[in-house]
């Protein structure tokens, strides 16, 4: 779990530290939090970036953790109850979303530590890097640089739906995915929401809000159970999260990709966010940042080869 | 340090506890897991959950197991290719590398360096198909097999020496009643995971099954499959018998052989006994229904071997004719010789003839329940939406893509979507889990070369389940089953590979 010898004594707790397999990509990982960090440059270069990485890392979620309290609590629009970087990192992320809907600080943890931690990483001379949250990505993309993302709907099927080629030009910084199948709790029916925003943070908030918004609330098959009964200090209390959703119909589909493509179409008028990728069992459909171009439900792309089963269609 | 405090989490008074792995303190409920979806409650006793089993090629030269620990330090050491195989059992989404739908991050210009690959599917289509070794009767085919009262399957077709069920598949696991839905996912769930299940079959036996042991059928563990059918038999067996009986009846519910009839015994010169079968002559010493199918002697239903047979005929039936009766597996035997009045009377047994059946016996292989796991991943792959959807399909066909479960080769059937079948008993331990949809959780891997994968249009530069675990902290290093094809040596892997 730790390191034998803490790198140093002011710290309280030592994250576990690793070079991944391909020698190349840092590993960080600290109670629930896991990043796999990339960064090019010259070789001395990238050791001193990953050693102030660590370092920027080492104790983040001992503060974080001091301000737990304040960041499970819905966000206020125009107040920040916090002062740890990252905690207003995240607070500064979903405020423009609390005058609207039921938001907290934590809708945007995973995007704000990614996006701390990355201007950590970017020392002089580092032509490219990112920190990848758990999905949750901080890219670092200077002139002349680009990056190539590759989307996936599902993970039990290697297959590429799209890719989107990031370039300086973009104003694309931060990648985020949300949905039910994640490890965090989703008030929709999304298998994958995946938002691309000038900040890590602003996606993974983006991400909550928008695959919130990919829902059937009225359908009876759709299984829910109070986050708090789940895990009895979730930041979204009573409220019912998504714990099984049964086939769908096509219309059922397009119904709930419509609901949250409205969302996301809006967020993009308001600048707030640059794409959409938004996923409901085996369809996608995209907006922005050359997402267009993944079909709508109703394209005859999604029709699928064989018939639905007359019943009993749950999984895969 | 943290290590210390794990150890003793302190419970609550409603059975809740604190966890205090790392700073954020879940409170955890029983049976519910925290923040990061390591750590859980079970039963009030904080505990790491689905580690990651890890094959690790390196134990099977050492033979030894290591027990999944959390204690102790990380002494730094990183699981590293390609020695090391990370299989989907406990993948859940718990490592970034593994979450659903990640964004791949490129570390070439034209490359993509993070794929999800490894992944526990939820299949509801899904369920085992059953080969119990045994010639005993277990039920008419078709007939409706049971577990706790509740349908989950039938019996299909007989094979050589066993007998075929179809257990599970969505019909019963969620196409019918509610509970039937839950008890068929809980009798997949332990067959797979290699427990034992009773079946009850409509019509017909009780039996335990249970992967790689032997069968129970009505209580009576079954040792052996029989030799070959009775004519086989006859004919397997007729020149040892020469001389130690005079007639010599192999009972066997499909065809029950007799010698002095056989081919076999007429090569040899054994003349008539005047032996009266009951049952439908099919070719000269061979009959077809001696007897009704049960669990007696040859998978009949005859607990005494003279119930097969009339009266001697006594224009040439001999007093003092040696007579040998045995089954296909040699589990039942009977000597007797014909009296006076012809009529047969049961004598000890010649130790020539007790040697003989210990041959019988000898030659029988051990029965055997076999479990394979048979699930359909083909869903997503259907709607394609991939630049070269046919592609993709077709590197799991071309073996380009292979496909193992829990480590363990699959065979990928043919035809539309990945329809895959595995060996139970060749996954590690309770690799199978279940959502309360229901339906089962297996892990499914897919391995891409990054040749195979610039072949296909040069998205992924990578899409291997290689990665970040580290060594003792929730993974289960196990060693790989010695019969598998390493998982990343596709060469040798796809030879098992359908």
């Amino acid at each position: 779990m730790t390191r034998a010898t803490p790198p140093s004594p002011s710290i309280r707790r030592a994250p576990q530290v690793a070079l991944l397999a391909d020698g190349h990509r840092l590993h960080l990982q600290d109670g629930p939090i896991d990043l796999v960090i990339e960064a090019v440059g010259a070789e001395d270069v990238v050791r001193a970036a990953y050693a102030a990485a660590t370092e920027r890392f080492s104790g983040l979620l001992d503060a974080l953790c001091d301000e737990l309290p304040a960041l499970r609590a819905a966000a206020s629009p125009d107040f920040c109850p916090v002062s740890g970087p990252v905690a207003r990192r995240m607070w500064q992320a979903v405020a423009p979303f609390a005058g609207e809907v039921f938001i907290t600080p934590m809708a945007a943890v995973a995007g704000a530590v990614a996006e701390d931690v990355l201007q950590a990483l970017v020392l002089p001379g580092i032509s490219r890097a990112y920190v990848n949250n758990g999905g949750d990505i901080a890219l670092y993309l200077p002139e002349g640089a680009s990056f190539t993302v590759g989307l996936v709907d599902r993970p039990d099927q290697p297959r590429i739906i799209g890719t989107a080629v990031l370039s300086f030009d973009s104003p694309v910084r931060g990648v985020a995915t949300s949905g039910w199948r994640g490890r965090s709790f989703s008030l929709g029916i999304a298998d994958a929401v995946t938002i691309l925003a000038p900040t890590a943070a602003q996606a993974d908030a983006a991400a909550t809000v928008v695959a919130n918004a990919v829902d059937l609330p009225r359908h009876p098959g759709i299984v829910r159970t109070q986050a708090n009964d789940l895990q009895p200090e979730s930041d979204l209390g009573a409220r019912l999260v998504t714990r099984a959703v049964p086939a769908l119909t096509a219309g059922e589909r397009a119904e709930a990709l419509e609901a949250g493509l409205a969302v996301a179409r809006d967020l993009m008028r308001r600048g707030r966010i640059s794409g959409a990728a938004l996923h409901v069992q085996g369809e996608t459909v995209g907006t922005g940042a050359g997402l267009d171009s993944l079909s709508s439900p109703a394209g005859a792309a999604f029709i699928p080869v064989t018939p639905q089963p007359q019943q009993g269609r749950t999984h895969a | 340090m943290l290590d210390e405090t794990v150890a003793a989490p302190r419970p609550a008074a409603d059975e809740k506890i604190r966890c205090d792995a790392c700073p954020v303190m879940c409170y955890i409920k029983p049976g519910m897991t925290g923040a990061c979806d390591r750590y859980a409650n079970d039963a009030g006793e904080l505990v790491r959950v689905d580690p990651h089993v890890v094959l690790d090629r390196t134990l099977a030269q050492g033979g030894n197991i290591v027990p999944f620990n959390r204690g102790g330090d990380w002494d730094g050491k990183i699981v590293s290719s390609p020695e090391t195989f990370v299989t989907a059992i406990g993948a859940g989404t718990t490592y970034p590398d593994y979450k659903p739908a990640p964004f791949i991050v490129s570390s070439e210009v034209d490359g993509v360096d993070m794929v999800t690959v490894v992944t526990e599917g939820i299949f509801s289509y899904c369920g085992v198909k059953v080969k119990i070794d045994t010639d005993r009767y277990l039920g008419p085919e078709q007939a409706v097999v049971r577990a706790a009262g509740e349908p989950i399957g039938h019996v299909t077709t007989s094979e050589y020496g066993s007998q075929m069920l179809s257990l599970g598949g969505v019909h019963h696991l969620t196409g019918g009643g509610k509970k039937e839905g839950r008890v068929t996912c809980d009798a997949l769930l332990n067959l797979c995971n290699g427990k034992a299940v009773e079946l009850v079959i409509d019509g017909g036996a009780t039996v335990v099954v249970q992967a790689g042991k032997a069968p129970i059928v009505n209580g009576v563990p079954e040792e052996r499959m029989r030799v070959g059918c009775g004519s086989a038999t006859i004919g397997m067996f007729a020149k040892q018998w020469l001389g130690k009986a005079d007639e010599v009846v192999v009972v066997d519910d499909h065809i029950t052989g007799v010698l002095s009839e056989h081919q076999a015994g007429k090569l040899l010169d054994i003349p008539d006994t005047g032996i009266k079968m009951k049952g439908r002559r099919s070719t000269p010493g061979r009959y077809f229904q001696v007897a009704e199918p049960g669990t007696g002697w040859g998978g009949t239903n005859i607990s005494d071997p003279l119930s097969i047979i009339g009266p001697f005929d006594a224009k040439v039936a001999k007093a003092g004719t040696r007579l040998f009766f045995i089954s296909t597996t040699g589990e039942h035997s009977a000597y007797y010789e014909l009296d006076e009045t012809l009529a047969p009377v049961e004598k000890p047994m010649p130790e020539d003839l007790m040697a003989s059946t210990e041959r019988v016996k000898e030659n029988c292989e051990p029965a055997l329940c076999t479990v394979l796991f048979m699930a359909g991943a083909g869903g997503s792959l259907r709607s394609g939406v991939t630049e070269n959807p046919v592609r993709l399909t077709r590197s799991v066909k071309d073996a380009l893509t292979y496909v193992t479960s829990g480590g363990a080769p699959v065979y990928v059937y043919p035809g539309g979507g990945i329809t895959f079948m595995v060996d139970v008993t060749r996954l590690p331990e309770n690799a199978f889990g279940y959502v309360p949809t229901p339906a089962l959780v297996a892990p499914i891997e897919f391995t891409l070369k990054l040749s195979d994968y610039e072949a296909l249009g040069g998205h992924m530069s990578e899409v291997r389940p290689l990665a970040s675990i580290p060594q003792g902290d929730g993974t289960r290093p196990v060693a790989p089953i010695s019969d598998n094809p390493w998982p990343l040596a596709p060469q040798t892997a796809k030879r098992s590979h359908g």
